[in-house]
């Protein structure tokens, strides 16, 4: 039998919470001083981009965003077949600065906390925020995320799927039932 | 993605697409060893063991940084300083390795062949080669495309121009291998003495004339004069004969494409394969190499030691 699929977001509701977390992150932040955005890949790199051209267009500023591949330091290297190692790219330092982690879904937070740990690797962030697109819940480690765009209570067996066009541009979230 | 490799004998070994993977991943551990803090946890609690029954600067300190940078703890044995001196066998050796629960052992020896002996005699633990006599060097051979790769865009289409002792060059043999599998055209190069048979056999255009190897190339590797084997014997009359007819100087390096790039595997003989106008000269990698090479050391030690062995 095939799995059910449901939309949860669609296109226009994706970007309604992109704008509105776009602006929680300038209000927290007191504008856009020495703050810039790290997407976890990949998707959190999409997404990152977009909260760049959000900010941008509210604020007038552009501010650095980079990539990151926590793949080097996941906590589960030598169980399964090997990953291939994605690109980090963080063209800039970010000491003292005001690291907002972008990534598509929070589930356990394990690959939250493996993407602090490369972080620090870099150098010494003022402080280091959270901003995700769903928060499923299922934390395995004490981590939450300061802006979330849906809450959405989930069973460990759903799945839950951002899809993105070719250039990197949502087009929805789907939770998908076993059946 | 699947690298269906539990050792690293030979470049014969690799498709394609291992090969593109390895350096894809050497890409992404380049990154590392560029920052400040040049460390990764990726393999924290692997032991690597480098087990060297031949000298080596550079291939034994790349492995050893490469494995320390991913937080392995790295162990160089060095067949001086072993119970080799006592008469222990190398299968012996690597056994007693393997039975503290190292799980790489990264091995240099005289004899062709060495590693893939014992790779088929180990049971848990993965073996590197890390030059086996005249045989294969793939990891040198894989920081080369990785180089060529960086200033070229792309290794297919290349006519890569490789010149010295072919016959004892374990560089030249793995070189030939990977870069066939990639597509690029070789040229192997040396005085007669130092062609072995049946080079045209495994897809290499054979050259006595070192002029019309280098002619068109976009890279030209130059490899070193092997003084210290077989008793000095270095298959020439002279250094001296050697250097006129088969260095690359700044005359017939003009011969290659104008942007073509010069390499050499070192140690540099100066003045016999290579001149120092070349060497230092502004299309020299060699140094590139060097800093590519602790990265796809890097690269190839996490892809054999990060999976399971369990399918």
């Amino acid at each position: 039998m095939a799995a059910i699929e449901t939309v949860i977001l669609d296109n226009s509701a994706i970007t309604r919470a992109i704008t509105r977390i776009a602006h929680e992150i300038l209000e927290k932040n007191n504008g856009c001083a020495n703050l810039v955005l790290i997407g976890i890949r990949s998707g959190g790199d999409h997404l990152a981009r977009m909260l760049r051209e959000k900010i941008s267009a509210i604020e007038g500023v552009d501010i650095p965003q980079g990539a990151v591949d926590v793949t080097m330091y996941r906590d589960d290297i030598g169980s399964g077949e090997v990953r291939p190692v994605g690109k980090t790219d963080i063209p800039f330092a970010i000491d003292n600065c005001h690291v907002v982690l972008v990534d598509e879904v929070l589930y356990t937070g394990r690959t939250i906390r493996a993407a602090m740990d490369a972080l620090v690797d870099m150098g010494r962030p003022s402080s280091i925020q959270l901003a995700v697109l769903i928060d499923r819940g299922h934390r395995e480690l004490p981590i939450r995320a300061d802006f979330v765009g849906r809450n959405v209570p989930s069973a460990r067996d759903e799945q839950i799927e951002v899809l993105f066009d070719d250039d990197g541009n949502p087009l929805e979230v789907r939770l998908i039932k076993p059946s | 993605m699947t690298f269906a490799h539990r050792h690293i004998i030979s470049t014969k070994q690799f498709s394609r697409a291992d090969i593109e993977l390895i350096l894809d991943t050497a890409e992404r551990f380049k990154e590392v060893n560029q920052r400040d803090i040049k460390k990764v946890p990726t393999l924290r609690g692997k032991t690597i063991i480098n087990l060297f029954y031949e000298n080596s600067t550079r291939t034994r300190t790349s492995f050893e940084l490469a494995g320390k940078r991913m937080s392995a703890d790295t162990i160089n044995i060095s067949a001086s300083g072993s119970s080799v001196t006592k008469g222990e066998t190398l299968e012996d050796t690597a056994k007693n390795i393997e039975a503290m629960d190292a799980d790489a052992i990264v091995m240099r020896h005289s004899c062709s062949g060495a590693p893939d002996y014992l790779a088929k005699r180990l049971t848990r633990c993965s073996v590197l080669n890390a030059g086996d006599g005249f045989h294969e060097h793939p990891s040198q051979a894989l920081l080369d495309l990785m180089t060529m790769r960086q200033h070229k865009g792309r290794i297919e289409g290349l006519t890569v121009a490789i010149i010295g002792d072919i016959a004892r060059s374990r560089v030249a043999r793995s070189n030939l291998h990977a870069l066939k599998t990639m597509g690029a055209t070789v040229r192997l190069a040396g005085p007669a003495t130092m062609l072995p048979p049946g080079l045209e056999e495994l897809g290499a255009e054979v050259y006595t004339d070192i002029n019309a190897a280098i002619k068109d190339a976009d890279v030209v590797m130059m490899l070193r004069i092997q003084l210290e084997r077989e008793g000095g014997n270095t298959l020439m009359p002279t250094l001296r004969e050697y250097a006129q007819f088969f260095a690359l100087n700044t005359e017939n390096v003009k011969l290659a494409k104008p942007d073509a790039i010069v390499m050499h595997p070192g140690p540099l003989n100066r003045g016999v394969e290579i001149s120092s106008y070349v060497a230092d000269g502004g299309q020299n990698v060699i140094l590139e190499q060097v800093e590519n090479g602790v990265a796809v050391r890097m690269a190839l030690l996490y892809l054999l030691l990060g999976g399971s062995d369990e399918e």
